[in-house]
């Protein structure tokens, strides 16, 4: 008796940790697979007639225009702060001139792309899950079908297709905010000689450490959109519904930008 | 081509769908002829909207015929549904309109999407199928303005905008106070005599059944149990809608 009654919540405390891993994994397994699918479905109904333009214009206005300022002040303080921290780490040797292609490179390569994925994420993404959440939990995705218009192409494809345009758009903004911010600091503040920033700069950085985070940014901004998209359509059970498939897609898109990021490094560096 | 209105409209035949092991439609057997009004009725969770869902297409089932307009649309991919689905229009229980459009563009919209009439026209349409629902001066107002009764009126000019066949309505007087209940009735008889339209109402609302329903088919089960004009179906002796009566009237009393 005392033997069994030992085993048997033991027992259950193993199911429950193999049920406590197993289902987030389960569930993380879906959700890959069902944004997946629904990549390749956004793909295949961006080629097929109707093209709606306005639409898609619309939501380059929304994730790209909306997004600037935020996306130009966030490079601007990136590289300011970076050149900061570098500055009195590169001061001790006496390589201060190593400032500019310093900021310039991780600008370029990392952090504009990854913090402009994560500032549409926070901006656009987030209204963008809540808009669709709404629409499918209060009947308008049904009824865009019932009137014979097929919702992944009326309402996804536009808002990937900004994500995938605008991504390399505001990296482009964020770097030249960000050499900016680190050229205010290192030749504003510190005294560094115009010249040497901008030689220095241009003998390091390559059109190729430029390529690779426009690539970045393309590819975080079709699936921070795609994310986004994927938990609104879903949502489902009402307003509490709504919330919490956008608090999944925020925490999926972040999550995604950083797993990617390293993919993508690995493509490019090996 | 000949006047006799006894052509089908739509036909259902032995439809099965489960979810998952739950059996929601069990065989069900409707039809509804041209130019008049089937009311489905059933309790909460009889899959009365999932008979509804199937009528158009937006589920496929797992055995049976939908028979539109004389087309069996179980068959058809995603492209031939939306053809088929031109020939109806549905009045959402929320009544759906789009909420970041006027009323104006909610009515305007599947115009835009499917005509190629010019604006002019379009304004014309518009104001016209506004007119049949009883509505003015509401094009430029948001649907978050207006009522839930205008709101319905308003989907259900949307839904007339293409000058369907058949109009489905999802639960439409769910949740509306009596007054209201009146006006959306006397909303989808205006319908049918104004446009000739075959209608599909779903609902649990006896009172409301009664009054729009040239037919009533009683959903219980997942089957329809009982089908017939609403005096016949008073007299029904099926004791799963002898219980649906009595329930209701003894609230209603």
């Amino acid at each position: 008796m005392d033997v069994d009654a030992e085993r048997a919540p033991r027992k259950n405390r193993l199911v429950g940790l193999i049920e406590g891993v197993g289902t987030p994994v389960l569930e993380a397994g879906q959700a890959v697979a069902g944004i997946f699918a629904m990549g390749v479905s956004v793909v295949r109904w961006t080629f097929r007639p109707p093209f709606r333009l306005q639409n898609v214009l619309a939501q380059f206005d929304f994730v790209g225009v909306g997004s600037i300022l935020l996306v130009a002040l966030t490079g601007t303080f990136s590289g300011m702060v970076f050149a900061t921290q570098s500055w009195s780490a590169f001061e001790l040797f006496g390589a201060e001139s190593l400032v500019g292609p310093t900021v310039a490179l991780t600008i370029t390569r990392e952090l504009a792309p990854v913090f402009s994925a994560l500032m549409v994420t926070m901006r656009a993404c987030s209204a963008m899950c809540t808009e669709l959440g709404t629409m499918r939990v209060t009947e308008q995705i049904d009824a865009l079908e019932t009137m014979a218009v097929n919702p992944v192409q009326y309402l996804l494809v536009p808002r990937v297709l900004a994500g995938l345009a605008m991504g390399p758009m505001l990296t482009m903004i964020f770097d030249t905010a960000g050499i900016w911010g680190g050229f205010f600091v290192a030749v504003g503040l510190r005294g560094l000689s115009t010249g040497t920033f901008l030689l220095r700069t241009q003998n390091f950085l390559a059109p190729a450490d430029i390529w690779e985070g426009l690539t970045k940014g393309a590819v975080f901004g079709f699936t921070v959109t795609l994310i986004a998209c994927y938990r609104g359509f879903n949502a489902s059970g009402g307003a509490k519904g709504v919330g919490r498939a956008t608090t999944r897609a925020m925490v999926d898109a972040a999550l995604a930008i950083f797993i990617e990021d390293y993919l993508l490094g690995l493509a490019f560096h090996g | 081509m000949s006047p006799e209105p006894k052509r089908v409209m739509i036909s259902v035949r032995d439809l099965w769908k489960a979810f998952g092991n739950h059996q929601v439609l069990i065989g069900v057997d409707l039809e509804v002829e041209e130019g008049t009004t089937c009311v489905i009725l059933g309790s909460s969770g009889s899959g009365k909207t999932v008979l509804m869902k199937h009528i158009i297409g937006l589920l496929k089932p797992d055995r049976g015929q939908v028979i539109v307009d004389g087309e069996d649309i179980v068959p058809l991919d995603e492209q031939e549904l939306e053809r088929v689905r031109r020939k109806f229009g549905m009045v959402f229980q929320g009544a759906a309109l789009f909420d970041s459009m006027t009323v104006y563009e909610n009515v305007a919209f599947a115009l835009r999407e499917h005509s190629n009439l010019s604006e002019e026209q379009i304004r014309a349409k518009v104001r016209e199928k506004l007119g049949i629902v009883g509505l003015r001066d509401v094009e430029e107002k948001y649907p978050a303005d207006l009522s839930g009764g205008m709101r319905k009126r308003v989907g259900l000019a949307r839904a007339i905008a293409l000058e369907p066949k058949i109009v489905l309505y999802d639960e439409p007087t769910t949740g509306l106070d009596p007054i209201t209940t009146d006006y959306v009735d006397e909303m989808i008889v205006t319908a049918k005599k104004e446009l000739g339209v075959t209608s599909v109402v779903i609902s649990h609302d006896i009172a409301s059944s009664f009054k729009v329903a040239d037919q009533v088919a009683f959903l219980y089960e997942g089957k329809i149990v009982a089908h017939g004009p609403p005096a016949e179906l008073r007299n029904s002796q099926h004791p799963g809608l002898k219980h649906f009566l009595a329930m209701w009237f003894a609230k209603g009393a």
